[in-house]
């Protein structure tokens, strides 16, 4: 094993590390901010693990949309819906997450002896490094051509769907009889009332 | 350095996704289980790009499609929790039954 062998074993055994932890502390801490920074870690960990893949430019595309935009989507979802609320106890909640572990060790035991059990046919060629963004270029508009185009028309399917359904239903002819008598009141449109569903039969 | 490593990696990673995504009871800790989730699968793709394919490179680009798909995920979902909170004034995944009969 010569230094750079070193060196890589080393920081992948600490982005594992920090990563499995900060994922670990996203679903069991109970402050759901604490969880959304948290997610921001595992989101910074998991782009130094493609920098040891020798991806660069993916690496940089994680860090700017999960960290730079994911998550701050995250935050500002937590501050618009931020009801500090004790939910309602379940009964029997142990027995749910027991089984859940369970089941989620179990998972983990099976796909672990899948991966070790298998044969893995390692290639020998060079890796493409610096040069990946060409390649990646060139199969965007070749061979990935129709898939590329189809995620362009569903991002903005998702952005007209998200404003759609995110957005207040106002009452425009409120609006319209204000003008003339006295300026409306800042910081507060008319909006049309709703009765809230209630939870339970 | 070798393949299975990674690969272990994002099956943990991937197991405790699953954990959170069906013990929660916030609504947007689940969409951030969908995350980890999404991520644990990135990582897998990306080893096998660095290990398998290392001339071609499909694994980056099919990361690439899987990170935008979950950047409009993360922002229909979140629109969708909002209009949920708004008609229901709580994010607790328990009273959500509006499907249920």
């Amino acid at each position: 094993m010569n230094l750079a062998d070193g060196v890589q074993l080393v920081s992948f055994a600490v982005l594992a590390a920090m990563m499995l932890g900060a994922a670990l502390g996203v679903v069991l801490l109970a402050n759901i901010v604490y969880s959304a920074f948290l997610l921001g870690l595992v989101f910074v960990s998991m782009s130094g693990m493609y920098i040891l893949l020798n991806a660069g430019f993916v690496a940089a595309a994680q860090v700017l949309i999960y960290v730079g935009a994911v998550n701050v989507l995250i935050l500002f979802g937590i501050m618009l819906v931020n009801k500090r609320e004790d939910f309602a106890p379940v009964k029997n909640v142990w027995l749910g997450r027991a089984a859940t572990g369970a089941v989620c060790l179990g998972l983990f035991a099976l796909l672990g002896t899948m991966i070790l059990a298998t044969p893995w046919v390692i290639s020998i060629a060079p890796p493409a490094g610096d040069d990946a963004m060409v390649v990646i270029g060139k199969h965007f508009f070749s061979d990935f051509l129709l898939p590329f185009e189809l995620a362009s028309v569903l991002l903005l399917m998702a952005m007209i769907g998200a404003i759609v359904l995110a957005r207040r239903d106002l009452l425009p002819d409120e609006l319209a009889d204000q003008d003339g008598r006295e300026p409306p009141v800042a910081l507060k449109l008319p909006e049309r009332p709703r009765e809230l569903i209630s939870g339970k039969k | 350095m070798q393949l299975e490593y990674f690969l272990l990696v994002a099956a943990a990673l991937f197991c405790i996704g699953i954990y959170g995504l069906v013990t929660s009871r916030n609504a947007i800790r689940v969409l951030m289980s969908i995350e980890l989730l999404l991520n644990s699968v990135n990582l897998n793709l990306m080893a096998f790009s660095n290990y398998l394919d290392p001339q071609g490179i499909r694994g980056q680009v099919f990361a690439v499609f899987v990170i935008s798909i979950a950047a409009a995920e993360a922002a229909v979902g979140l629109a969708i929790v909002l209009a949920i909170y708004r008609n229901r004034d709580t994010v607790d995944m328990e009273q959500f039954n509006l499907l249920k009969w």
